[in-house]
């Protein structure tokens, strides 16, 4: 047997949902369904109204990263009846229009697949430590924290303070 | 005292760099370190005053301000992530 494919990777990298949602399901003829989310970088940021985004530089503090969502992805083992899970979160300089984030849940079924994969989502906005610096033409920022993402979680029954707290 | 590896994200790395060694009296906690690199002046204590969101880790776990510290943890300040 190949050895497993870690549940999580932080790279520089693309990747390919394709090649990521095949080598999720392999061999597990439990599943029934696959459901995944696909984040792109934005022209505009936030606010919207905001100048062009020409370029977002992606920061991580490796290991604690890699580790925060192992544990995101546990807890959804525990909330939900999902099969496997993957996480893939692009890191460096990226333009406009390319991928930074691929979450992909598989289950048997498509219900408990869509949930764990929000879930993952919204837990990994608010936790997993990243950072985002934009380019724009008149210079680079830090991106703001949002409350909104705070409040996604909180759907969950946990308590986000990212953007909210001190 | 302890010594620990003390290490910045995003814009407190910019502004403090990504790593310092700080030796520290025993018994300091997170929140007690944070306020004595604020108490360095300059761009420490503009970027660790209180009220600035600033999270901490430490061994690589997010934690509150009354974790104590023990000698060789690495701890870390951060702002809020904005990863996704």
């Amino acid at each position: 047997m190949a050895a497993p494919v870690p549940r999580v990777r932080i790279q520089s990298a693309d990747f390919d949902l394709g090649t990521e949602l095949a080598a999720l399901r392999e061999g597990d003829h439990s599943v029934g369904a696959v459901a995944s989310f696909v984040g792109m970088v934005r022209e505009r940021g936030h606010p919207d109204a905001g100048e062009p985004v020409r370029e977002l530089e992606l920061e991580h503090y490796p290991g604690m990263t890699e580790k925060s969502i192992e544990a995101m992805i546990d807890s959804a083992q525990g909330r939900f009846d999902i099969r496997g899970a993957r996480v893939v979160h692009r890191v460096g300089r990226l333009q406009p229009g390319e991928q930074i984030v691929l979450v992909a849940v598989s289950s048997a079924h498509r219900g408990q697949a869509f949930q764990a994969c929000e879930f993952i989502m919204d837990y990994l906005k608010t936790h997993a430590p990243f950072w985002k610096k934009e380019s724009t033409p008149s210079g680079t920022r830090w991106v703001d924290a949002q409350v909104a993402d705070d409040e996604a979680l909180a759907r969950w029954g946990i308590e986000a303070r990212n953007a909210a707290g001190r | 005292m302890l010594t620990v590896q003390v290490r910045y994200f995003a814009a407190l790395r910019e502004a403090l760099g990504p790593l310092e060694a700080v030796s520290l009296p025993a018994g300091t906690t997170v929140g007690s370190l944070r306020e004595l690199l604020a108490a360095r002046g300059g761009r420490h204590a503009e970027l660790l005053a209180p009220g600035r969101p600033v999270r901490a880790a430490v061994a690589q776990a997010v934690c509150g301000d009354d974790t104590p510290l023990a000698d060789g943890d690495e701890v870390a300040f951060f702002p809020p992530v904005t990863g996704g």
